[in-house]
């Protein structure tokens, strides 16, 4: 049996799983249009790669993965493409992103599927897991390949699951464990892990139980399940390493450094999928929980409308807004238009009863609840503070960036102080000041580099210039020496008042008179140069005449 | 007493060695106050302070002979830094240098643009493309919105438009209380 630690802190909300943990997963019947976010990693949007008009076949890439962070985008369901538009994302901000707008044919015709030897080379997994658009399903959405390029000793699968009301990989664990097994070992043969850990919460004996049953099936030589006490956040990543390896990760470091890398096991089983069945991720498991009459999990094409999934919950009259992600992480949607994202792990709906809108905010009164519950071992309440006075290189030196939002502090706070949104003020006002401040440095290189430009021109310019003069100067004194040497009987000008400047000065002006006056000459022939000798004959004629009648005038006068 | 004095001597001359290599060794060039200030601006190099660029600005500042509260751009903010940093009071932005602004780029209408050169001859960052008699456009990374580009141009066909928030550019807002008004309690 293996050692378990503790972490620090941690809270324990009531867990409510039992609500929706009971029901078997669902299959939610496609809508009548799908809106597929091209933007569905943290790190960044896919290449589009279809326009409106285009028909699509289910698991095709509508959007390529771009750079070392892209992964792509599929079609969830063979159909037409209407349209790309920008649409509201399902994302605290609210704002609009490029969207493929999807009218499904029903017909459900997939792409060639072609599986993928999963004891291949490492590189090509790695590829397959990209173009299979695979990000963390645990909710940060963080491109799965990325995180696989690591070598590690120990792979983590995380199915503690500690947020409240959640029971999507619950459901996933009791009923596709095979598959979790069969991405796992994928996982850790790519990363070359001695040992795989499945971690999975007390509360959900029968998960933990068909995770063993599945590995009795294949070979359970490096795989081990081991049940860590019910405990939020349990299912931080940092956290489940720690209860599980005894490995306190620094602030600043991450697991890899120290030879552990964690995955979600709904990665872990689109891992399988993509690699043992050739099938991108192109649909996800879903709790419907909370204020719902029938709630529930469901298995749900990404890209599927918020309004037109609620009802297979049957939400109650009562609701007045859903949260996607559980009570204590989650974000209220700005509006039910949105789609589902790779990253939706649940939509709890809440009602003023079942979720009573928070008290008003009291002073903190220091008194350190907060860093007994932060289970990352920040001090919460100082941070409070710098976040709040606008102090952030302090709150940056208190270790802000390491603080996973867990939102434990606000959860024991007595109060009743929203830290969290602090801290996020706090994160994205020092992220912003950072792009700031990289493109003031950007914009201070290019303006020297200008600045630098014009000089040397100038300089080169001059030194041009210089050279021309020198030149002048030599050829006038070569000049002068030849005429000295050759007429020096020719009578010496001497001017009375002139002095020698003055004498360059003239005999330079003279000569350039000169050479303009030879340009001239050469540069411009006369039109009457290149002429028969015809109109030769006729122009001397005019000539001739013309010299006739002067002299003929100055006879007369 | 004579081996007193030697020694004293002697100390000396190792000190005065010593410091005088450390004064050749560890020279600072230039002024690092001006390049702590220059850090602070923004760098739009836009001459809204009246000195041709941030670091003349910061040159001027460092030397004493300008106010911190002459660029625009940096905002309240720049000048709260620079306060901190130079131990001076606090003073709001002054009208005359301008007001803050929203972060903006300049965008040429490629229709009216008769590619004159004139903008990209006054681009302090280079970030404008084009040659005589060919259409400009403005290299939007790396624009700083200064608007030195916008008196040259004899056709005004540059305009400034304000950078609209993105995903990747948006913040998460300084927590506040909503104010509900008592009666709508009430009757709730």
């Amino acid at each position: 049996m293996l050692e378990l630690f503790r972490f620090p802190g941690g809270v324990k909300p009531a867990s409510h799983k039992q609500e929706s943990a009971g029901s078997p997963i669902a299959p939610a019947p496609l809508p009548g249009r799908l809106v597929v976010p091209f933007r569905q990693s943290a790190t960044g949007a896919a290449a589009i790669q279809v326009q409106a008009g285009d028909k699509v076949l289910k698991g095709q890439t509508i959007g390529a993965a771009e750079g070392a962070f892209g992964t792509a985008v599929h079609a969830p369901a063979s159909g037409t493409v209407v349209a790309i538009e920008a649409r509201t994302l399902p994302h605290p901000s609210g704002l609009a992103a490029p969207c493929a707008i999807i009218e499904p044919d029903g017909e459900e015709r997939w792409i060639d599927r072609v599986p993928l030897d999963p004891l291949g080379d490492p590189e090509s997994l790695r590829a397959r897991i990209r173009d299979a658009g695979i990000v963390g399903l645990g909710g940060a959405a963080f491109p799965s390949h990325v995180k696989a390029k690591a070598a590690i000793d120990t792979l983590i699968v995380n199915g503690a699951e500690c947020e409240p009301w959640i029971t999507c990989d619950d459901r996933l664990m009791r009923e596709r464990a095979e598959e979790i097994v069969a991405g796992a070992r994928i996982l850790g043969r790519l990363m070359g892990a001695k040992r795989i850990v499945f971690g999975v919460e007390d509360n959900k004996p029968e998960a933990a139980q068909a995770l063993r049953a599945a590995m009795n099936e294949c070979d359970g030589t490096s795989c081990q399940v081991a049940a860590v006490p019910t405990l939020y956040p349990a299912g931080g990543e940092k956290q489940l390493i720690r209860v599980l390896t005894g490995i306190a990760i620094p602030y600043g470091k991450l697991g890899p450094d120290f030879g552990v890398q964690c995955f979600n096991v709904g990665t872990a089983y689109a891992v399988a999928r993509a690699v043992l069945h050739g099938e991108p991720l192109v649909s996800r498991i879903v709790t419907l929980a909370g204020n719902y009459a029938t709630p529930g999990n469901f298995e749900v094409a990404i890209g599927t409308p918020i309004d037109a999934l609620l009802p297979l919950g049957q939400p109650r009259a009562d609701t007045d807004r859903v949260v996607m992600g559980g009570p204590m992480m989650g974000f209220p949607l700005p509006d039910l238009t949105v789609p589902l994202v790779k990253a939706s792990n649940c939509l709890l709906a809440m009602s003023p009863a079942l979720f009573p809108p928070p008290p008003p905010e009291m002073p903190c009164i220091r008194c350190g609840a907060c860093t007994r519950a932060c289970p990352v071992v920040l001090q919460p309440h100082e941070l409070y503070w710098f976040a709040r006075s606008k102090n952030f290189g302090k709150a940056q030196e208190y270790h802000l960036f390491d603080c996973i939002e867990c939102g434990c502090c606000a959860y024991v706070c007595p109060s009743r102080i929203p830290l969290v949104d602090y801290y996020r003020f706090a994160k994205s006002e020092i992220r912003a000041r950072e792009r700031d401040k990289a493109a003031a440095d950007r914009a201070r290189e290019r303006h020297e580099f200008r600045q630098f430009r014009e000089e040397r021109e100038k300089a080169e310019k001059a030194a041009k210039l210089a050279a021309k003069a020198a030149e002048t100067k030599a050829k006038l004194a070569q000049e002068e020496a030849a005429k000295a040497s050759a007429g020096e009987a020719a009578p010496e000008k001497v001017s009375a008042g002139g002095t020698a400047p003055t004498d360059d000065k003239l005999a330079l002006i003279a000569a350039a008179q000169a050479r303009a006056a030879e340009r001239k000459a050469t540069a411009a022939p006369r039109n009457t140069d290149a002429l028969t000798p015809d109109q030769q004959a006729q122009i001397a004629e005019a000539e001739a005449r013309r010299a006739h009648a002067e002299a003929a005038t100055k006879d007369d006068a | 007493m004579l081996s007193a004095i030697l020694v004293m001597a002697l100390g000396a001359v190792v000190l005065g060695a010593a410091l005088g290599f450390a004064a050749v060794k560890f020279k600072v060039e230039g002024d690092p106050l001006v390049e702590k200030i220059d850090a602070i601006l923004p760098q739009t190099q836009c001459g809204q302070c009246g000195y041709p660029g941030c670091k003349p600005y910061a040159e001027a500042v460092a030397k004493g002979e300008a106010e911190i509260n002459c660029c625009p751009p940096g905002g309240e903010e720049g000048i709260r830094k620079l306060a901190d940093l130079l131990g001076r009071e606090f003073k709001p932005l002054s009208g005359e240098h301008g007001i803050e602004k929203p972060k903006s780029v300049a965008f040429i209408d490629e229709q009216t643009c008769i590619g004159c050169t004139l903008c990209i001859q006054a681009c302090p960052v280079d970030a404008i493309v084009g040659a005589a008699k060919q259409m400009h456009t403005i290299l939007a990374a790396q624009c700083t919105g200064c608007e030195l580009c916008l008196p040259p141009c004899p056709v005004n066909c540059i305009s400034m438009v304000a950078l609209p928030e993105t995903l990747d550019t948006w913040k998460w807002k300084y927590p506040q209380i909503p104010l509900v008004p008592i009666k709508a309690v009430a009757h709730a």
